[in-house]
């Protein structure tokens, strides 16, 4: 389906911020802001809510520490019990090692790989973007509009609000 | 939007803007290879040749192509290794350690002292998997069952947890810099002309947009990942030195080695990533992106470990003469003063005695001299894992076994051939890689500008944000970039 959108340009993501709080304030949804980095403040004026990343993380190095130590306890402890250094079979202390390695090990690639799959990040062929500019040094205000829409309108908010350009963009499969 | 002090020195010189900074990194990428990046890969590709030439000899004729004897069983290898994981500590230290504690001037350094972090891994991995002398069943140091061939593994060994410790540090490693990688990928995708670099470089960037979804998600994940590599780090070669720490061989089994290796190891680190990066910087004229003043602190951060090194020398010494072993003490004083005296003294003047002349800052900031400091601490560390691991060995309990050891021309070969590796990958990171991190320095440009719409400095009354209304051009298209002094 093809979508219709007014892009404001931007210059300055601090004229940006205000823009996005000023715009939001107005009653239009903004669809997406695009920024060539990230920049502080703007999760508060989108309202993007806190990312639960970090619980997902915490949840992962758990599942790490409990499968290295069920591993390890499992293997030395009872599959083959095996008196190595006069240690008992379940020497805990220098389990510690593997166990943290492992903890590391599943928080870092469970968290990332859910980053990836929750933003729909994965290779492809061909990456339409909607304005070229938004990775280089253009901040990108992106708003769905139809034929409803009045353009003279909503031009005039975001020039008002310090956009230098405004422009518009049809984008299939976005 | 952070505070902003006129009082900071500017983390990139030259007054840029954004579009000067991608153009500035993004057209390393898509010029043509200067001559000069051709000679240096030539050398390292001749140098790769050796490597291959030297595994070869090894794989086919076995570990007999070593130096390596009866008494001695480590030697070069584990110098190597050692020196080489070493190195490797810098990069994530760089990007997690300095990220936790908001030090901002990372951003310049960081992708490259990431990128020679995996890359050094690599070579390091090398020497423990041929010292196997069949490589081809390395992963049976994995917990794999009995049909596999062997028992389980024994978790109470410390070569094990280097297993787990080591592969833990370079995937998350790769898996953090890739991260950082993918905004700068979609910058350069966005500005590729030719039909396979925009391929390349779309599914390199994953399809990224720089949302501000995205970017509020990767901020939680930089800061997570920064946060676990940061034990990490610390963790990898601390259980490096417990190889030899866990040991009974008088001079290895000491308390002190792994805070006294993790110290080594980020001073061992530094020195390569000022090696590197004063080349870089260079080669790829980002003088003013990697500045004096980021050589400077970097000199500092290795004048302060390299001290706790030389702390750490001297504390061996005396716990030797305190502990009244008798074999301990053999063991400090043979290093001192035995045939390998060479060695140790070559260690402590290029470890403890150099750093300090950074004191100077003259010395700090002068680009010849910290690249000679930086060579001569390179050498400095390899010196001392080859002190601890050969002294240590060569004169054990049983004086009809103590031995010389002196490397074959294959130990060198692989030695050098691994250097020949790391440049090979680093030179092809350069070139087709963005070397800085984008994204991170376009963040951090206004970092001392004093200027702006929301900011307009010294006026107290005038606090609201006052973009232009009516001809349609921000307040902020006449921001200037010059330090406000």
């Amino acid at each position: 389906m093809t979508k219709r959108f007014a892009l404001g340009i931007f210059d300055d993501e601090d004229v940006l911020l205000h823009a996005v709080e000023n715009v939001r304030e107005a009653g239009v949804k903004i669809y997406e802001v695009f920024t060539p980095f990230p920049i502080h403040g703007m999760d508060d004026a989108l309202g993007i809510e806190r990312s639960r990343l970090p619980i997902a993380a915490f949840f992962f190095g758990l599942t790490g520490l409990s499968f290295a130590l069920w591993m390890q306890i499992y293997m030395l402890g009872f599959d083959w019990p095996m008196i190595i250094g006069g240690k008992p079979h379940i020497a805990l202390p220098s389990f510690i090692p593997v166990s943290f390695e492992l903890t590391v090990l599943f928080c870092c690639h469970g968290m990332v790989i859910t980053f990836y799959t929750i933003s729909k990040l994965y290779p492809r062929w061909k990456t339409p973007v909607l304005d070229v500019r938004s990775t280089d040094d253009k901040f990108v205000v992106a708003i769905e509009v139809n034929e409803n829409t009045d353009m003279t309108k909503l031009t005039q908010l975001l020039r008002d609000n310090g956009a230098s350009e405004v422009n518009q963009k049809e984008m299939s499969k976005f | 939007m952070q505070h902003v002090s006129p009082v900071r020195e500017p983390l990139v010189t030259g007054g840029k803007t954004y579009h000067d900074v991608t153009q500035d990194v993004a057209h390393q990428v898509e010029a043509a290879p200067n001559i000069r990046w051709m000679a240096a890969l030539s050398v390292a590709l001749v140098l790769l040749g050796v490597f291959f030439y030297s595994v070869y000899r090894t794989l086919w004729y076995g570990i007999g192509e070593w130096g390596l004897n009866k008494t001695v069983g480590w030697a070069w290898d584990i110098t190597n290794f050692v020196w080489w994981v070493g190195i490797g500590h810098a990069g994530t230290l760089i990007s997690a350690v300095l990220l936790l504690f908001r030090q901002k001037w990372r951003t310049s350094i960081n992708r490259a002292a990431e990128a020679m972090t995996i890359f050094a891994v690599i070579c390091a991995a090398m020497f423990p998997v041929l010292h196997m002398g069949r490589p081809w069943l390395a992963y049976w140091v994995f917990p794999l069952q009995n049909t596999f061939g062997s028992l389980w593994v024994n978790f109470n060994s410390p070569l094990l947890w280097d297993v787990f410790a080591i592969s833990t540090y370079f995937s998350v490693s790769l898996v953090f810099w890739y991260t950082g990688l993918v905004p700068d990928f979609a910058t350069i995708r966005d500005r590729a002309k030719g039909p396979i670099a925009k391929v390349a470089y779309s599914l390199l960037s994953f399809g990224w947009k720089g949302s501000a979804k995205h970017w509020s998600r990767y901020e939680t994940v930089s800061l997570i990942l920064a946060g676990v590599s940061t034990p990490l780090v610390l963790s990898v070669h601390t259980i490096v030195s417990m190889d030899f720490a866990t040991s009974v061989v008088p001079g290895w089994h000491t308390t002190i080695f792994p805070p006294y290796f993790v110290a080594g190891a980020i001073f061992s680190g530094f020195a390569m990533v000022l090696t590197l990066m004063l080349i870089t910087r260079v080669v790829f004229k980002l003088e003013d992106y990697i500045t004096i003043e980021h050589i400077a602190l970097m000199n500092k951060i290795m004048m302060v470990t390299g001290s706790i090194v030389g702390v750490a020398y001297i504390t061996e010494f005396f716990i030797a003469w305190y502990s009244q072993v008798e074999f301990e003490q053999y063991a400090f004083i043979n290093r001192a003063t035995g045939p390998y005296w060479w060695a140790y003294w070559s260690m402590m003047t290029c470890n403890v005695i150099t750093p300090q002349l950074v004191w100077i800052r003259r010395v700090r900031y002068s680009i010849p001299l910290t690249f000679v400091l930086s060579i001569i601490v390179n050498i400095g560390m390899w010196f001392e894992r080859f002190v601890i691991i050969v002294t240590s060995l060569h004169r054990d309990y049983l004086p009809s076994s103590w031995v010389m050891f002196s490397p074959s021309i294959i130990d060198i070969g692989i030695y050098v051939g691994t250097i020949g590796l790391f440049f090979t990958l680093f030179l092809l990171f350069a070139k087709f890689f963005p070397v800085i991190n984008m994204a991170e320095v376009k963040s951090v440009l206004k970092y001392t500008v004093d200027n702006g719409p929301t900011y307009t400095g010294h006026d107290p009354h005038h606090h609201t944000p006052q973009p232009a209304t009516t001809h349609g051009v921000p307040a902020s298209a006449s921001v200037n970039y010059d330090k406000h002094d």
